[in-house]
């Protein structure tokens, strides 16, 4: 399949990325590592007609750890989180949570900026970053601004990010906690049917495909914090949520691998 | 259109094309490379897998003017040029790990990258690390000793 048409930019910085998408309006698309994008416009679900390419923008490639904050330039492709000993050593959870992501390929080309900005619920590392409490900093042409991971998701494939704004980098505290991730599928390689991230020992909780976005699990929360056990916790974990009916399992099996999946998750992160 | 210029197989090649052109039709269609399969057309099988500056990706998933200025190899680059086969080719011969043959550049390029990333790969880790890679024969099996072996032998 071939996708249609359109006109291709090269972003020589990050200026001229915004300065590009202020041009072209929402008729334009950043491409990073292209790995959603790039099947969506092969089956013609997107049809931008301009790409604004910002996978060469190698400066935005890092992972930098200090003052009790791991920062990460929003190009870093998911292998090098995978392999990064500083990740490992900082959040080990989000080393972890990118080395589950599709399969080596698609790692070595795919992007944490883009995979949070695209905002797929059934995503791994958008939960991840949630239940982190991460922060998202996006730059758009009146200068940057940090947005709370909580804030950042608004339904399916939404996000707050304004049609001129591109991530830079994102930001998690150092140091995962008691943490655990749960994945469930049925192919290898595919996405999550329902994942569950735990992190900070179950301060942290968010659910993977319960809903138009990555969810925080916050009765979940909240009542691991009031000292319930992990059973307990768990058995709020649908509470309140609309998962999707789909081909792979309807809401009913989704609310239950919630559930399921949660009280594994908490146990593993330390919840007794 | 746009104009690339891809180091392909250690010879550097320029080409126009259009931006929506895939890298996979690039290497087929432009430049006569018909190694590289496509095989599901939606990023899930892998036959189109080559290596993009020496790490694997699949080459249906990239348009070809993201590859411009790239060192792309293709399963048409791994043998010497006497025709020895690559450790990796040798060892799906040896073993016998194809059947219809559609899959196999695909498995091989996955394979040689994935033993230079991870080492010290066991069962396990091959099993998981090629599931981006499809055998519609089935012929698994084959292919997990045929990576184990090359991955024994140095064979990245």
């Amino acid at each position: 399949m071939i996708p249609a048409a359109f006109d291709y930019e090269v972003a020589e910085s990050v200026d001229h990325a915004i300065s590009l998408l202020g041009e072209h309006g929402d008729d334009a698309k950043l491409l990073a590592g292209g790995h959603s994008l790039i099947p969506m416009m092969r089956y013609r679900l997107a049809t931008p007609s301009v790409l604004v390419d910002v996978g060469r923008l190698d400066d935005l490639r890092y992972i930098r750890t200090g003052n009790g904050t791991v920062s990460i330039g929003a190009l870093t492709r998911h292998s090098e989180l995978e392999h990064s000993a500083a990740l490992a050593e900082a959040c080990p959870m989000l080393a972890s949570v990118a080395a589950l992501v599709g399969d080596p390929a698609v790692r070595h080309r795919g992007t944490l900026g883009g995979t949070i900005a695209h905002a797929d619920p059934a995503s791994d590392l958008p939960a991840a970053v949630l239940a982190l409490g991460g922060t998202i900093v996006a730059q758009g042409p009146g200068g940057s601004r940090e947005i709370a991971a909580t804030d950042f998701f608004t339904g399916y494939f939404e996000s707050v990010l304004a049609d001129d704004e591109m991530i830079t980098e994102v930001r998690v505290p150092a140091g995962s906690g008691g943490w655990n991730y749960q994945k469930f599928n049925r192919r290898a390689q595919d996405w999550a049917i329902v994942g569950v991230a735990v992190a900070g020992g179950g301060a942290g909780v968010s659910l993977v495909n319960m809903g138009s976005t990555p969810v925080r699990a916050s009765g979940v929360e909240a009542a691991v914090a009031g000292g319930a056990s992990a059973a307990e916790a768990a058995a709020v974990a649908a509470d309140g949520l609309d998962p999707p009916d789909d081909l792979n399992a309807d809401a009913e099996y989704r609310s239950h691998l919630a559930r399921v999946l949660t009280e594994r998750a908490l146990n593993a992160a330390g919840v007794a | 259109m746009t104009a690339v210029t891809l180091t392909v197989n250690g010879t550097e090649r320029s080409l126009e094309v259009e931006p929506r052109t895939l890298l996979v039709h690039a290497l087929r269609d432009d430049l006569g490379l018909t190694g590289t399969n496509v095989g599901c057309d939606s990023s899930s099988c892998g036959a189109c897998t080559v290596l993009v500056d020496g790490q694997s990706a699949k080459s249906c998933t990239m348009f070809a003017v993201q590859a411009d200025g790239a060192d792309i190899t293709t399963i048409e680059g791994v043998a010497d040029a006497d025709g020895t086969l690559h450790p990796m080719q040798q060892a799906f011969h040896e073993h016998h790990a194809l059947q219809c043959g559609y899959c196999t550049p695909g498995m091989v390029m996955a394979a040689i990258s994935l033993v230079d990333e991870y080492p010290g790969l066991d069962e396990g880790g091959v099993r998981h690390g090629l599931e981006g890679n499809l055998c519609r024969c089935t012929g698994y099996q084959n292919i997990v000793d045929a990576v184990l072996a090359a991955a024994g032998s140095g064979g990245d």
